[in-house]
């Protein structure tokens, strides 16, 4: 047991910046719309985070920052495929590839440099629980808004009142339409907040994971959120779960090979790639078709009020 | 109705609705009074469902005025009017399915709290379905409720946010007979209240039956308002349409020859994986129309999908002429004489950006005479084919190269016949062949079908149009929840009434116990 503590404290760590890229598509994809510039706007959160907390010395404000940028870029993909009707999955491929250039050219000047971040504070009495305390409540403040985050999440999409037009617009936007809230409106507003959070998750990484910018930083993690979403059924708190999963294979993979064995290094660092491709297969087994009955049902399909066919 | 002396619910005067250059709405007068059902009368793309989305405020006019009580509206959204106390229940419901039914009725609700009075609105969906006698359960989502249950929904929605005008677009359409009589009491107490309804419908029978007054609309044009004393099922149809009208289609008698069409113990699943075909059993007889009823949705689709070899069936035997065809390649069930006139022309039926050469095509582009050695497609010989078949169904169309969207619902269908009934199919398959049809084009597509039964096909008609099946049919079968409910030998001999039992779920053997003529047990009994 003793040696499994570190092990999970480092999977709930890396699996942070996964989870907040989860949560957000999760609200992307409920309102109807689909993101898959997740990477992207994850590598743009880890730079703008970086250098705004690099220039004021406070890490708060590079968080905010990163979130900004990443409903600002997310409003061209919003604008794309809400207002113009485009194929969402060629806006989004573009908003990855937009990311990933864009902020290996803007972050040369950042490599090598250094910032103070985001540190470990560990939660008073809870931190002193045996096995939990150390794995959830010894870490920075980004890892405990996660996890406010995912279950307030919950309870918005399922218990309120904004929660019900958000699961309605992604599922029958004439539906809300007819009842006279704009759809056009609830998606706009849902991918610039995902689109930001998933920023923030790209933030974590240049703030309290690694504290330094490096090109393409990300490593992927952005696609794993996209496959994340369809793992947690659209459903916050299973998101939770599944980040973790993914952050602890990255951590075991690291461990591993610190620790010296023969086998592969890159066959290793293959692992959390490895493991969303085999998620993926398993549930689609499992569920069948039933995946269809958890994905919302206008998911990627633009609607206009007055179209006719 | 004594409506003298008031203001009038809602004044429409002069509306006009303009889509890509079609008129949709052409300068249309309409009133509704406290009190009254004020039916729109008109065929299909006359302008009924584009003058009542303006109405409750989903369209906007090109020009005209809107007066709610008095009140001149200019409705920017459907909230505006859902505010002026307008309620639709549109054609198909619009709900959420994976929402549940309070769900649904809460979607949309004005308020400041994001928090939602869960036990205030589930307390205020029973009052209003202790008053008006319509019962659901509010927990239940809605995709596990019936149809019938839905337009309930639909209607509590709208009552909910206290609709005093309640417009209902097609509503009996997809009701069985019992259902319908059950919506025409709610629509009775609805308007008992001194509230009003607007009821859309091409049904004549029960227009006259509903209706207080009647508006008849042809190509978005008012052609009269008349009190339903006024006027006669015949007078309405000619205003429908334009010029006399003769219902009956001449049905002469044959005799049947042998079974064309054999399917035993058929279980076929649908989309989702559940079981939508339950053990179902059918014979289709040479020179003999059977009539499948039913409400639709109850497994019609998924029967006649897996009948004509596009769905996989779970279990049992489909033969044609004999030939055992379950579990065979699509193209041996239309080699062997299988047409199929699917319910969605535009989609399992016909492609909408090929052209009419290719449509044509489609079907037998692989035959000798549609090739060069084996393997090119000899498109001279298709023209010329696609030419003469275009001609003998009568299809009005642009061009033998302009893609099939761009020919008009009768003409599509006209099209999807060419196709199929050409080389003397044996068996014809048609699932909802006239539904959005236009009155000459559903008659020309009921003569079709007769004249493919006399040549000798046996010919399986899924409608659930009773009137339909009611007068095309040799013989009728019944099903319910994708089992067979019943068949019937001898259709003289079965009312209205108890079509629509059976197509509720009742056996016939339940109401007529000494029919030992069938030749089969109906399904499993419950």
């Amino acid at each position: 047991m003793e040696v499994l503590i570190p092990i999970l404290a480092a999977a709930v760590r890396s699996g942070t910046p996964i989870l907040y890229a989860t949560l957000g598509e999760i609200l992307t994809e409920r309102s109807g719309v689909q993101n898959l510039g997740l990477e992207g706007l994850m590598l743009m959160g880890a730079f703008m985070g970086f250098s705004v907390t690099h220039a004021t010395g406070n890490p708060w404000l590079g968080v905010v920052a990163a979130f900004v940028k990443g409903a600002a870029i997310s409003l061209v993909h919003a604008f794309l495929s809400v207002s113009i009707g485009a194929n969402q999955v060629v806006s989004g491929l573009a908003v990855a590839m937009f990311g990933t250039g864009a902020s290996a050219l803007l972050g040369r000047k950042m490599v090598g440099l250094t910032v103070t971040g985001f540190g470990k504070i560990p939660v008073p009495v809870l931190s002193g629980i045996p096995v939990i305390g150390p794995v959830f409540f010894d870490h920075d403040p980004l890892v405990y808004i996660s996890y406010g985050l995912a279950f307030f999440l919950y309870w918005f999409i399922f218990h309120t009142r904004p929660g019900l037009n958000l699961r309605a617009v992604g599922e029958s936007p004439i539906v809300v339409d007819a009842m006279g809230l704009s759809a056009a409106r609830l998606r706009y507003v849902y991918t610039l907040v995902g689109g930001g959070l998933a920023a923030v998750g790209g933030s974590y990484l240049s703030l309290a994971y690694t504290k330094m910018w490096s090109e393409g930083m990300s490593a992927g993690r952005g696609w794993i959120a996209v496959a994340l979403v369809i793992f947690a059924l659209w459903n916050p708190v299973r998101a939770i779960l599944g980040s973790y999963l993914f952050g602890g294979v990255g951590a075991m993979q690291l461990r591993i090979q610190a620790a010296g064995t023969s086998f592969p290094a890159p066959i290793l660092m293959m692992m959390p790639y490895i493991f969303t491709i085999l998620v993926l297969l398993v549930i689609s087994v499992k569920k069948g078709k039933g995946i269809l009955l958890g994905s919302p049902g206008a998911l990627g399909v633009p609607y206009s009020r007055e179209e006719r066919t | 109705m004594s409506t003298v002396q008031q203001e009038p619910l809602v004044t429409m005067r002069g509306i006009e609705k303009v889509f890509v250059g079609v008129r949709a709405n052409a300068e249309v007068d309409f009133d509704l009074d406290r009190g009254e059902v004020h039916t729109l009368l008109g065929e299909n793309g006359a302008g009924k469902s584009t003058l009542m989305n303006i109405l409750s405020g989903l369209y906007t006019p090109d020009s005209g005025s809107i007066a709610v009580k008095g009140l001149p509206q200019a409705f920017r959204s459907p909230r505006d009017a859902i505010r002026a106390g307008i309620g639709m229940v549109h054609q198909h419901f619009m709900l959420v399915p994976t929402l549940s039914v309070w769900e649904n009725v809460a979607l949309g609700l004005e308020g400041n709290s994001i928090l939602m009075d869960k036990d205030l609105i589930v307390k205020r969906i029973r009052d209003i379905q202790d008053r008006y006698g319509i019962h659901v359960d509010p927990m239940t989502p809605v995709w596990q409720i019936s149809i019938g249950e839905q337009q309930r929904v639909a209607i509590i929605k709208a009552l909910y946010r206290n609709a005093e005008i309640l417009i209902l677009d097609e509503p009996t359409s997809v009701l069985t007979p019992q259902e319908a009589r059950a919506l025409f009491e709610t629509i009775r107490q609805i308007t008992a209240e001194r509230h009003g309804v607007v009821f859309i419908s091409h049904k004549l029978d029960e227009v006259m039956d509903i209706s207080d007054r009647i508006t008849v609309l042809r190509k978005g044009r008012k052609v009269a308002t008349l009190p339903v004393a006024e006027v006669t099922k015949e007078s309405l149809a000619e205003m429908m349409v334009g010029r006399k009208v003769v219902f009956q289609v001449g049905k002469t008698l044959q005799n049947p020859g042998r079974v064309a069409l054999e399917a035993r113990d058929l279980v076929v699943r649908g989309d989702r994986g559940r079981t939508r075909v339950d053990h179902f059993s059918l014979d289709v007889r040479q020179k003999e129309l059977l009539g499948l009823a039913g409400v639709s949705g109850n497994g019609q689709e998924e029967l006649c999908d897996a009948l004509a070899g596009i769905r996989k069936i779970e279990a049992g035997s489909i033969k044609v002429d004999g030939y055992e065809l379950a579990g065979r390649p699509i193209r041996e069930f239309q080699k062997r004489g299988v047409s199929y006139i699917p319910a969605d022309r535009m989609g399992t039926g016909l492609v909408r950006g090929m052209n009419l050469r290719e449509n044509i095509a489609l079907r037998k582009y692989w035959r000798k005479e549609f090739t060069r050695f084996r393997f090119f497609i000899h498109w001279e010989n298709i023209a010329g084919r696609t030419g003469q078949l275009v001609e003998r169904f009568g299809v009005v169309h642009p061009g033998l190269g302009y893609p099939a969207r761009m020919l008009s619902g009768g003409n599509l269908q006209k099209l999807m016949l060419a196709r199929e009934l050409t080389d003397d199919p044996k068996v014809v398959i048609a699932v909802q062949p006239t539904w959005g049809l236009d009155v000459s084009a559903t008659l020309f597509v009921r003569e079709t079908l007769l004249e493919q039964r006399d040549k000798g096909a046996g010919v399986l008609l899924v409608s659930d149009d009773l009137e339909e099946i009611l007068s095309l049919s040799d013989r009728i079968a019944v099903i319910h929840n994708g089992r067979l409910m019943g068949l019937v030998e001898d259709p003289d001999s079965v009312t209205e009434e108890q079509l629509g039992l059976m197509m509720a779920g009742t056996c016939l053997e339940e109401f007529r116990p000494h029919s030992a003529e069938a030749p089969f047990a109906p399904g499993k009994v419950v």
